[in-house]
């Protein structure tokens, strides 16, 4: 996890057509974390909706056979249950409620060890990439994650 | 029109459109003033209540590249008789 650069995941762990997991380590340092909060550092709630918004992004541009990528739309019914620390391990879950023409809607998970530290429904666009250069940074970041070899 | 009663109640309720400013002649989009976002959650709505898919993308294709008008998709009563259609096929 880079939380500098918005690259939340580290590895996939699971993928089937409607389910993802993947895996993550928050870091011991950031400067986020100079900021939130100083002398307490916690991931910001907007960063565990991303970890699961990521989760599910990749979940849809798999299926879709990484020709269209994803966009969060919506996040609805969002419950950040816990506080994470920075070197906490976490496991983000993406699970496909709706398939869309254009759009999904997903189930997202994050979980700390066995305890459920956030969730959220998440409704994604999903549109053609923009540039050739933007899908191969998308495609070589997938290979990063386990998600193509 | 049960079709049309469910998609306009889904309007009403999902973007906040007061129930009397739905009517057959109706542009979703040009005369309710539904938003994107909006319109993304009115498809995910009929798409549950109805058991489809409904196939926005093709449709805008269709619209963009000029082989059918943008009203026989989004204006109220043929957005209904579309939606009629999609359930019709799938059984």
């Amino acid at each position: 996890m880079r939380l500098e650069t918005f690259e939340m995941l580290d590895r996939v762990t699971e993928r089937d057509e409607a389910r993802l997991v993947a895996t993550m380590r928050v870091p011991d340092e950031s400067p986020v974390f100079e900021g939130h909060f100083p002398g307490f550092p916690i991931l910001p709630g907007v960063l565990m909706v991303e970890c699961m918004a990521q989760a599910g992004g990749w979940l849809i541009v798999a299926r879709l056979g990484f020709a269209r990528m994803a966009v969060l739309a919506k996040v609805g019914e969002a419950k950040l249950r816990g506080m994470v620390k920075p070197g906490a391990t976490l496991t983000a879950t993406a699970e496909l409620l709706h398939d869309g023409s254009g759009y999904a809607v997903l189930r997202g998970t994050l979980a700390e060890g066995g305890a459920r530290v956030a969730e959220a429904e998440l409704t994604l666009r999903t549109l053609p990439f923009p540039s050739p250069a933007l899908e191969a940074a998308l495609r070589a970041r997938a290979a990063q994650l386990g998600l193509l070899p | 029109m049960a079709a049309y009663d469910k998609i306009a109640e889904i309007i009403a309720e999902t973007a906040n459109v007061p129930r009397e400013k739905i009517t057959p002649e109706a542009h979703v989009i040009n005369d309710l003033g539904i938003d994107s976002l909006d319109f993304l959650d009115i498809v995910f709505a009929i798409d549950k209540a109805f058991g489809v898919k409904v196939p926005v993308e093709a449709w805008t294709e269709q619209v963009n590249s000029g082989k059918a008008p943008a009203e026989q998709f989004f204006v109220m009563k043929n957005l209904a008789q579309r939606i009629e259609e999609l359930a019709a096929a799938k059984g």
